[in-house]
């Protein structure tokens, strides 16, 4: 019932959805990604260029994902895009296109220019669009699966990825619990507003403090629960929600392969 | 009497505008008095906790008003602020928000926040520890060595030591055994009557509510759907019962013993009103078995 300051907060980014998109098995989602860069980075023409950007249009329009959304999602990243294409653009020697004062421009330049900036816009959206349909748990237990072998040079993948979703479990708790901490320090004149930085700072011990008791309280709390309840590791547990490729996840994976493959014949062909 | 605490049509939304938009109270209009001990019974989600945010101004209120003697509490940013020193609000488990290194700096909190001297500060200290029945010797404690109970005690002491003349307090008996229950109201109470504070208690437990408050304030649906004498209120409790509340145990165990023949009054809602007229019937010389 306490209303949070923070409630606006996109945790995991995740924005549930029934789409086919958010119905594919995370498992494929992340193969799919991950082809997905592989082919980003060997398409190197205008053509091979094309076929993923198509992909890619297609992919957020089937998310019914919203463009304002993913273009907010780019924001922290848009001063390396500018970047990229500011470099690439005055600093590619070849034919003159364009030449003033320092400013020189070529052919090659303009087109490495937009083919590297494009390939960074591609690469966020491919991979805003993996956290914005998949929920963080269900990212978590599909990389829990494909990471599995791992375990063989004894890499405990079964513990972080417990780790990972007990953190974003507690994220929406922890945010609540500091909601009524502020207010209880409130309720006792505490002032955060006014002042200088140090002072600001200062202010803040009333409020982390508390906060921290909590989280070890709760981390205390749960591992008791947790071994009361026999949790004992990884080793033979079953899940509640078994992963299951299905043909979907089989198709999504044959399209993702199949633009790999186009991407490589054309930039090989060069056109 | 003297009003200290009114409200005027006060109404909160929460999230407006989007799906989860809630409305939590609903146009109430009330007025608290100076002195009075006051409970506020309601069933969960019934808007008690939301009500009592805007006593103190923490929340705003999406309409209406809140005057503390007579003034509009969210009339400028000052007042509100200092608003939040003579309307004292402890919320449920307090014991969570203590931070400081000792138990007398965390009571002094409120104080230094209000910019008073250092002797002054210590006064107040030792004054609302003394009211809650903290001993001088764990002042140098960190109060996260402390029981409990005592924390409960630190943090109620943290708000007192502000010295408010309207005290609002949010379930402050959840999770304590019945020995430190009554302790902490009868604390409660005494802080009340020695300084003619107003004392609102919320609560859930309606024991707790006979034994503490003269006045009743039931919520139910964001709204005070009845207000009036705790005696009116529990005599009622086909209408306590149809909101989903209870009526106290010695009220329940009366009106069975007056199904079973005994000559009862209907307004017994404490346990000593229920001894002391169990009593009263045995000395008339009735039969009791």
């Amino acid at each position: 019932m306490v209303p949070s300051l923070f409630k606006n907060v996109t945790l995991g980014q995740y924005f549930p959805g029934d789409t086919v998109l958010h119905r594919l098995d995370p498992r494929a989602k992340l193969i799919f990604v991950f082809i997905f860069i592989v082919a980003l980075f060997t398409a190197l023409n205008w053509c091979s260029f094309a076929l993923i950007f198509v992909l890619t249009i297609s992919c957020i329009l089937i998310s019914k994902i919203k463009m304002k959304t993913l273009l907010s999602g780019m924001k922290p990243i848009l001063i390396i895009i500018l970047l990229t294409a500011f470099l690439n653009l005055f600093y590619t020697p070849g034919e003159p296109l364009f030449d003033f004062w320092i400013f020189h421009i070529s052919k090659e330049g303009l087109k490495k220019s937009i083919l590297m900036s494009g390939r960074i816009i591609l690469l966020i959206s491919g991979t805003l669009l993996l956290t914005y349909t998949t929920s963080p748990i269900a990212l978590t237990d599909g990389l829990e699966y494909l990471l599995n072998p791992l375990k063989k040079i004894k890499v405990p993948i079964h513990e972080m990825s417990m780790m990972m979703s007990m953190a974003l479990r507690f994220i929406p708790t922890l945010i609540e619990e500091m909601d009524k901490i502020i207010s209880a320090q409130k309720a006792r004149g505490a002032d955060f507003d006014t002042g200088g930085l140090i002072k600001k700072a200062k202010a803040l011990l009333p409020i982390l403090v508390p906060l921290f008791v909590s989280a070890f309280r709760r981390a205390d709390e749960l591992a008791i629960a947790m071994e009361s309840r026999c949790y004992h590791g990884g080793e033979g547990r079953t899940r509640m929600k078994q992963l299951k490729m299905k043909t979907a996840d089989y198709i999504a994976l044959a399209l993702a392969f199949a633009v790999l493959m186009g991407a490589v014949v054309l930039s090989s062909f060069g056109l | 009497m003297k009003t200290v605490l009114e409200t005027r049509g006060l109404s909160h939304t929460y999230s407006p505008g989007t799906p989860f938009e809630k409305k939590a109270i609903d146009d109430i209009s009330v007025r608290l008095y100076e002195g009075e001990q006051i409970a506020i019974i309601g069933h969960t989600g019934s808007g008690k906790s939301t009500f009592i945010q805007h006593l103190n101004g923490l929340l705003n209120p999406s309409s209406g008003k809140v005057l503390y003697k007579g003034e509009d509490v969210f009339g400028s940013k000052e007042k509100t602020h200092s608003l939040r020193f003579n309307v004292g609000l402890v919320f449920q488990y307090p014991e969570y928000q203590l931070f400081e290194e000792t138990v007398f700096k965390d009571i002094a909190f409120g104080p230094s926040n209000m910019k008073l001297d250092a002797k002054e500060i210590d006064e107040r200290v030792r004054e609302a520890a003394s009211f809650v029945g903290i001993d001088e010797d764990l002042f140098e404690k960190s109060p996260l060595e402390l029981s409990g109970g005592q924390k409960r005690r630190v943090a109620i002491a943290g708000v007192i030591a502000m010295r408010p003349s309207v005290l609002i307090l949010d379930e402050p008996t959840a999770g304590l055994d019945p020995s430190g229950r009554t302790d902490i109201l009868n604390n409660i109470k005494l802080y009340g009557d020695r300084t003619g504070s107003t004392i609102i208690l919320v609560t859930h437990n309606m024991d707790d509510a006979a034994d503490f408050a003269d006045r009743l304030l039931v919520f139910s649906k964001g709204k005070i759907i009845n207000d009036g004498k705790s005696s009116d209120v529990f005599s009622d409790a086909e209408f306590l019962g149809s909101i989903g509340l209870d009526i106290p145990k010695p009220t329940e165990i009366a009106t069975k013993l007056r199904e079973g023949g005994l000559k009862l009054p209907s307004h017994i809602y404490t346990l000593q009103a229920l001894k002391t007229e169990i009593l009263r019937l045995k000395k008339g010389g009735a039969e009791l078995v």
